[in-house]
């Protein structure tokens, strides 16, 4: 594939998903202007785009939507869900040959070209041919707004701006070439088409070949502004006269522009015609209507006494009434285009990288860290203060780039989200449910390679919901809830992590079920106590299923054990809480990053840990006090603790003085007993072996400036053993507890 | 067609020449009924030059008479595309080979 082909594809691959956005909201939307017009602009660029790549597949399909799309945004048809729909149907069609293109073929194969052609004339079928039945819409398309009829006619049907231009004679003899300035002009956008006026030019002997008599009547589509245009001649302005129309101007400003030019106006009219300002219809009746003013004036001074004027209006007047309003419609767009140049300015300042040069960089990076943190180490080992000083200078720049580095792989989390919608939207249309997509925290980053990686398993919760959360409309309305069943997706960064929500309002899971399914599957034995949390989470164990009917959607039974496993591949969790009757919560946790995090460094005995940086809450001594129990007092609250040369079985004797690192996760708070708290120290993740893949505590390993190897400690999961020890405490008899507890109150 | 009426232009069609080039294009229209003009080595032209193309071809118009314009250059080629006045002049345009 050819650069420009690789070109084509991802533009018209960000298209179609602007224009499945753009249908999407349509169908709530149906009169938004706006949103019509992207839709169209979508397919448009795309059509373009395969012309040039001269893909003819795309382009003939791409132009039957868009000749659709026309109709809808004119007006001509109005929006429906079915037409939505096979606008949806027509936007994967585009897809498919997109990927026929990608694969090279010079047609696509014969299945995908029969789906096409019955796309092709569903739309001429049922969109195009009401074009017959209302033969009224070819004339001139007249305005709604009494006044501006009042003023002149309706709009012309263009979306170029329209520059009429006459160049002074002393333009030559000043050194500027007018054609110079409208190959400018041409790099600024697209001139549509161009007339070459000579009627100036006098008589052979009378035309002096170093004067100007040239005039040019330029269609030209740009999204820049008004301003943006006039700058191209702001070196010739005094020399020239230079008249913009805004698109969509109305026809008597074009009739405002025939009178004020000094050529025919007839003459003029053709010109206008030809390049496609104007068609002869809407031609005819500007000049119609210009002669209608001009009798009805003629009568009026009649009346009054005065001789009529020998020919037309006095233009002057027209132009003062055609000037200001003419402002205001230029004003109007370019205000609009304002906005649509922001925003390509935006989507301008962005670069397309390759991924895997971003990985090179980040690896590199990882190795700049631990190349830098050996020099530091050595740095302080010499004692040179000089030394340390540069080092430490250094050590904070390779900081900063690396989070410059890590940021550039940072993406937002919408673009996944949003996926969801048409998910939403076709799914409830499959099931016969109402259902409704929320998403919030859009803007959420979190690193490319985990945003890849969690679509999959996002996607299955969400059907998930939407099949088994999500009851029936009759059920719904019978149990008081609304119609419309509500999915939200919610996404928010905490401590290091981000958290992804899955959450419906639906039945929520039933307990019975689940125990009765796990009881029968064997998952857990007869008389196992365990709470509600415990019982809701077992649907994540592998083989489960409580659907009686399986659909095509979800409930194959390789469901949620599948998804947990995706999800802890990625160094996350999951879990659910759930509340029968009012819906339940899926609950994803993924740390920001795979590479690189800022750790904090632990020692028990000679081995060094890394806890991440992110979850240390604090750090306090562990007093003599507490050394024989397993939870602390911290400020009047129980501090579960757990002790790593316990964890870890390290044998020898403790130092006298221990400490706890108190940290945070998940919004429970445990400590970590370490011997010695060495500082914060930047850590490249380094994956374990497959040989340490069901080592529990320990997330991954890294390198320390002195070359040894530190491990990087798994907090949920210690977090997770002190919590549950604690909880199996409290089961094990309140007696103990309270008899704790009140040990407990007796040392505060 | 014979020579006599076949006029080639050596050099660049601008302003600089174009006072000249008036006067010289002028004559030779007045010499024949069929003028053509070989503009192959024309490497530059611009507005005025473009002008005095146009002009040519009004007057060759309003005497009856014919003008075509051979072996464009690219840089005529492009000017008269630029400004849509291929069929203005209405002379087929030959890419010569090799420029």
């Amino acid at each position: 594939m050819d650069e420009l082909t690789s070109a084509f594809v991802n533009e018209s691959r960000d298209q179609l998903v602007a224009m499945e956005d753009g249908l999407l909201t349509l169908e709530q939307n149906p009169d938004d202007k706006d949103n019509l017009n992207a839709i169209f602009r979508a397919a448009h660029t795309i059509k373009g785009g395969s012309g040039v790549i001269e893909c003819r597949y795309i382009e003939s399909f791409t132009h039957k939507v868009e000749n659709v799309l026309d109709r809808l945004r004119n007006g001509e048809i109005t929006a429906t869900g079915e037409l939505a729909s096979v606008m949806l149907a027509c936007c994967d069609h585009m897809g498919d040959l997109l990927e026929v293109l990608v694969a090279g073929r010079a047609e696509p194969p014969a299945d995908l070209k029969a789906k096409g052609d019955a796309l092709t004339t569903e739309l001429s079928t049922r969109y195009m041919n009401e074009a017959v039945a209302q033969p009224a819409k070819d004339g001139v398309p007249v305005e709604q707004v009494d006044d501006v009829v009042a003023s002149g006619g309706g709009a012309v049907t263009t979306e170029a701006w329209h520059i009429s231009l006459r160049f002074g004679q002393n333009v030559l003899r000043q050194g500027m070439d007018p054609l110079s300035f409208l190959r400018f002009l041409a790099g600024q956008g697209e001139i549509v088409s161009m007339e070459t006026i000579p009627d100036a030019m006098p008589a052979a002997a009378a035309m002096d070949p170093e004067s100007c008599y040239l005039g040019f009547e330029i269609r030209f589509q740009t999204r820049g502004k008004k301003a943006d245009i006039e700058r191209v001649f702001e070196f010739c302005r005094d020399d020239c006269t230079l008249n913009i129309l805004p698109p969509r101007s109305k026809v008597s400003e074009y009739v405002a522009l025939i009178e004020s030019l000094p050529e025919d106006n007839l003459r003029l009219g053709e010109i206008l015609v030809r390049c496609g300002a104007l068609t002869q219809a809407e031609l005819d009746q500007g000049l119609g209507l210009q002669g209608e003013i001009a009798r009805r004036i003629a009568d009026e001074t009649s009346e009054s006494g005065e001789p009529a004027p020998p020919k037309g209006p006095p233009i002057g007047e027209i132009l003062v009434e055609q000037k200001s309003i003419q402002k205001e419609v230029v004003e109007a767009a370019a205000q609009k285009q304002a906005t649509v140049t922001e925003k390509r300015a935006v989507e301008a300042r962005t670069i397309r990288v390759q991924a895997d040069k971003l990985d090179q960089l980040i690896d590199l990076v990882g190795e700049l860290v631990i190349a830098g943190a050996s020099a530091s180490l050595l740095a302080q080992k010499s004692a040179k203060t000089d030394l340390i000083e540069s080092t430490s200078v250094l050590s904070r720049l390779v900081e900063n780039i690396r989070d410059s580095a890590l940021q550039l792989r940072m993406v937002q989390i919408g673009e996944t989200f949003h996926r969801f919608n048409r998910v939403v939207r076709d799914v409830s249309k499959e099931l016969g449910k109402e259902i409704e997509l929320v998403i919030n925290g859009a803007e959420t980053e979190l690193d490319k390679t985990v945003v890849e990686k969690i679509g999959d398993p996002l996607m299955h919760l969400v059907r998930n919901s939407l099949d088994h959360g999500i009851e029936p409309a009759a059920v719904r309305v019978a149990q008081g809830k609304p119609a419309c069943g509500r999915v939200t997706l919610n996404a928010r960064h905490d401590s290091g992590n981000v958290v992804i929500e899955i959450s419906d309002d639906g039945g929520g899971l039933n307990k019975e079920k689940i125990t009765a399914k796990a009881l029968e599957r064997g998952v857990i034995q007869p008389g196992q106590t365990l709470s509600d949390a415990e019982i809701v989470n077992l649907i994540f164990e592998p083989g489960f299923s409580t659907v009686e009917k399986v659909s095509n959607l979800s409930g194959r039974g390789v469901g949620m054990d599948v998804v947990r496993r995706n999800i802890l591949a990625l160094r996350g969790t999951v879990d659910v809480a759930s509340v029968e009757g009012q819906g339940a919560t899926f609950t994803i946790r993924l740390p920001l990053t795979l590479a690189i995090i800022d750790g904090f460094l632990t020692a028990v005995d000679k081995a060094s840990y890394v806890i991440p940086l992110d979850m240390v809450v604090e750090c306090i001594e562990l007093d003599a006090d507490s050394a024989d129990r397993t939870y602390i007092n911290l400020r009047g609250e129980v501090l579960p603790f757990v002790r790593l040369r316990e964890w870890f079985e390290v044998t020898g004797d403790p130092p006298t003085r221990e400490n706890v690192v108190v940290v945070q996760c998940a919004g429970r708070k445990a400590g970590i007993v370490v011997d010695q708290l060495l500082g914060e120290f930047q850590t490249v993740i380094k994956p374990l072996g497959s040989l340490f893949r069901n080592m529990r505590g320990i997330g991954g390993s890294t390198i320390l400036g002195s070359g040894e190897v530190a491990l990087i400690l798994d907090v949920q999961a210690l977090v997770n053993r002190c919590v549950k020890r604690e909880e199996q405490a409290a089961h094990a008899g309140n007696a103990t507890r309270r008899h704790e507890m009140s040990l407990l109150a007796d040392h505060a | 067609m014979t020579d006599a009426n076949r006029l080639a232009i050596q050099e660049n069609m601008t302003i600089y020449q174009a006072q000249a080039q008036k006067d010289l294009l002028l004559s030779a229209l007045g010499t024949t009924d069929n003028l053509e003009l070989d503009l192959s080595r024309v490497a530059e032209i611009d507005t005025a030059g473009l002008q005095i193309l146009m002009l040519v071809k009004r007057e060759a118009a309003r005497g009856g008479k014919s003008l075509a314009i051979s072996g464009h250059s690219s840089a005529v080629q492009q000017t008269l595309d630029f400004c849509n006045l291929v069929g203005v002049f209405g002379d087929p345009l030959v890419i010569p080979a090799g420029a």
